[in-house]
């Protein structure tokens, strides 16, 4: 176990299994990774991939029923071993969370003043006019205008930008170490994701914390994070430095999404999707999950499923036998291009 | 640009003040005209039956007590009078025994009054213990699922089976002499399954709401995600079941008390002054009618408030009423 000494949270080897009628669904199979001070880290990865369960487990929020085994270390404490109490004054605490839909999220029946003062009132015996003090402090730092007499909105009267402000504030009222960002700009549209993300960059800067940003869109990651981390099938399948990780990606898998973004370069052309679709978490295919999708793919591939090495320079570590073929390839997003393309 | 100036002035002339839930509520409705007559109805009784005869030690308006007995005149009956002179009646009157008297002498007014008071006392105690008690069972097996909810629901269901009148037949015959308190807490720890269930069942979807994980992702503990989180957002259900309860109570009273296992005497209620007098309603109808009139008054009234604070709850339905 690594240990530097500005490292906040340490995620090593966690799995999460969901038993189920139809057998044990593996969401997550053995995810390390490490978040250091002020760091942002992005994880991405197609639906299903299990990028949100690995957060909800740090959080401990996962369904009654789920088996979760690894070690998960906030400050050299095991979370996984300290009891009820103590995770609960962990959760919102030490490590805040915002969630995907700022709709669904806030309570309709309270005021935004009363919801914020709730997430301090809910940490410590403060008096209620403290708690709703600091809440308009919150809102002041995420940007809503006229602050105090927003206290007595109503979410519904809020519009999805500051409903997802609010959220951030409700995350960091608490001056929180980490910040568990779960597709925090997905439901909104893209002007309004711009403005959320600067936010939240800044959020994190006046109460220094560390967030990890969990997301499907390549985008919103290269302009925050400074470490990536993709996710397929519940597996950790490369990390490294987010320009690394773009610019040189070693898994064919990280190729395949970055060619199938939309350029604003190369225009008129068709998108270029990964053919097929995930595996069943169910029933994984034997060897590499990826490799009945991937163009690559040989004999050693679906007999043995790769783990993460080492690829390049900085940490750069990716899961995939043939890593160094992606490395000589000279657009590896090109690997993807479907037959009628290269005809 | 000049046309700027006028336009923002018109704009800020025309802010749209948000209305709360609870301001909303209140408009819609006292919009509803059934349940503002019902709202006043039901005031009116309340008002009558408490403030004639007095409470307890309390005198009312009202000289004659329920407990005196006075000489019969003209063989008791009613005195009061509603048709004016010039209509050929006699005029309008309450006279000296409005509603009668009964075969002793007591002022009928008096004794309505009375059973009116032990009625709605019983009916408003019944509707707090077990829109409580339900709500409480209801949102603890809706929230925390596994063994208590098999537990609480499967107490609710034996209860359900049960007819309720059989259950509170039996509670009030052994509790019936100890006061109209405790049979009214007896009869409201017997009919809260059904709140029990409907608050449940808004538990269940409820609790896998985004703000509940998000509550939970603040750190709140389970206790302050029920009540302070969960229950406001079910106020409406149980507002309204707790009102709709109120009427059953009267009614339920009623149809204990007829049935002799209610209100025991000397205590007067509501239903067994009909159970008293029903052998009279062909020689002295009035002491069947009267004591009646006021249990569908009641009733009655509660109901339509509670219509309209369903309407009024409920949002989606935009039925516009003439």
């Amino acid at each position: 176990m690594r240990n530097s000494p500005n490292e906040i949270l340490h995620v090593e080897d966690l799995t999460v299994e969901f038993p189920t009628d139809d057998g044990v669904v593996h969401a997550v199979r053995g995810v390390s990774y490490t978040l250091h001070e002020g760091e942002v880290l992005g994880i991405v990865g197609e639906s299903g991939s299990g990028k949100s369960v690995t957060s909800l487990a740090v959080m401990g929020l996962l369904p009654r029923g789920a088996r979760v085994r690894g070690k998960i270390v906030y400050r050299g404490e095991d979370v996984l071993k300290l009891s009820a109490r103590r995770r609960r004054a962990l959760r919102g605490g030490k490590i805040g969370m915002i969630f995907q839909d700022p709709m669904t999220a806030l309570n309709p029946v309270h005021t935004i003043g009363d919801q914020l003062a709730e997430a301090v009132l809910a940490h410590g015996l403060v008096p209620y006019k403290q708690a709703l003090a600091r809440a308009k402090e919150m809102l002041d730092l995420v940007g809503i205008p006229q602050a105090e007499a927003r206290l007595r909105s109503y979410p519904h009267e809020f519009s999805g930008g500051m409903r997802q402000r609010a959220m951030i504030a409700m995350a960091v009222i608490n001056s929180p170490d980490v910040i568990i960002a779960d597709e925090p700009t997905t439901a909104l549209d893209v002007t309004v994701q711009a403005q959320i993300l600067e936010k939240l960059l800044e959020v994190k800067d006046a109460v220094n914390a560390a967030i990890v940003l969990i997301t499907h869109d390549l985008g919103v990651v290269a302009g925050t994070a400074h470490r990536v981390l993709v996710m397929y099938a519940g597996k950790p399948v490369e990390i490294g430095d987010t320009d690394t990780v773009f610019y040189r990606p070693r898994m064919p898998y990280t190729a395949g999404l970055l060619g199938s973004m939309p350029s604003l370069e190369t225009s008129g052309g068709r998108l270029r999707p990964i053919g097929g679709a995930p595996p069943s978490l169910i029933n994984l295919p034997s060897g590499c999950p990826f490799s009945p999708r991937c163009p690559l793919a040989d004999d050693t591939c679906t007999a043995e499923e790769p783990g993460l090495a080492e690829a390049g320079e900085g940490g750069h570590l990716a899961a995939c036998h043939h890593w160094r073929e992606v490395a000589a390839a000279p657009d590896p997003t090109a690997l993807f291009r479907t037959e009628s393309e290269a005809v | 640009m000049t046309i700027s100036a006028p336009a923002s002035g018109a704009a800020q002339g025309m802010t749209v003040v948000a209305r709360t839930q609870g301001q909303m509520v209140r408009r819609r409705f006292f919009r509803h005209r059934a349940a503002l007559v019902g709202m006043l109805a039901f005031g009116g009784v309340v008002l009558l039956a408490f403030t004639s005869i007095g409470i307890g030690p309390i005198p009312g308006w009202w000289d004659k007590s329920y407990l005196t007995t006075g000489s019969l005149v003209n063989q008791g009956r009613p005195t009061l009078s509603v048709v004016p002179q010039f209509l050929g009646g006699e005029g309008i009157r309450f006279g000296e025994h409005p509603f009668g008297q009964d075969n002793i002498g007591i002022d009928y007014f008096a004794l309505t009054m009375r059973g009116a008071q032990q009625s709605i006392t019983v009916a408003f105690i019944v509707a707090i213990v077990a829109t409580t008690v339900g709500t409480l069972a209801g949102a603890f097996a809706g929230y925390f699922r596994k063994l208590t909810e098999s537990v609480i629901m499967r107490l609710t269901d034996v209860m359900i089976t049960i007819p309720i009148l059989i259950i509170a037949a039996i509670v009030g015959r052994t509790f019936g002499d100890s006061g109209i308190v405790i049979l009214a807490v007896c009869i409201g720890l017997v009919t809260w399954p059904t709140l029990g269930r409907l608050v449940r069942g808004e538990f269940l979807s409820l609790r896998e709401k985004e703000f509940v994980e998000a509550a939970r992702a603040v750190g709140s503990s389970a206790g302050r995600i029920i009540f302070r989180h969960v229950l406001p957002n079910t106020i409406g259900v149980i507002i309204v079941s707790a009102t709709l309860a109120v009427a059953n109570a009267v009614l339920l009273e009623s149809a204990l008390s007829f049935l002799g296992v209610g209100v025991q005497p000397p205590d007067v209620s509501l239903g067994q002054l009909i159970d008293t007098y029903r052998s009279a309603m062909t020689t002295r109808p009035w002491l069947f009618w009267w004591p009646g009139v006021f249990i569908i008054a009641i009733a009655l009234s509660i109901n339509f408030i509670g219509d309209g604070l369903r309407d009024a709850f409920d949002p989606r339905q935009t039925r516009v009423r003439a």
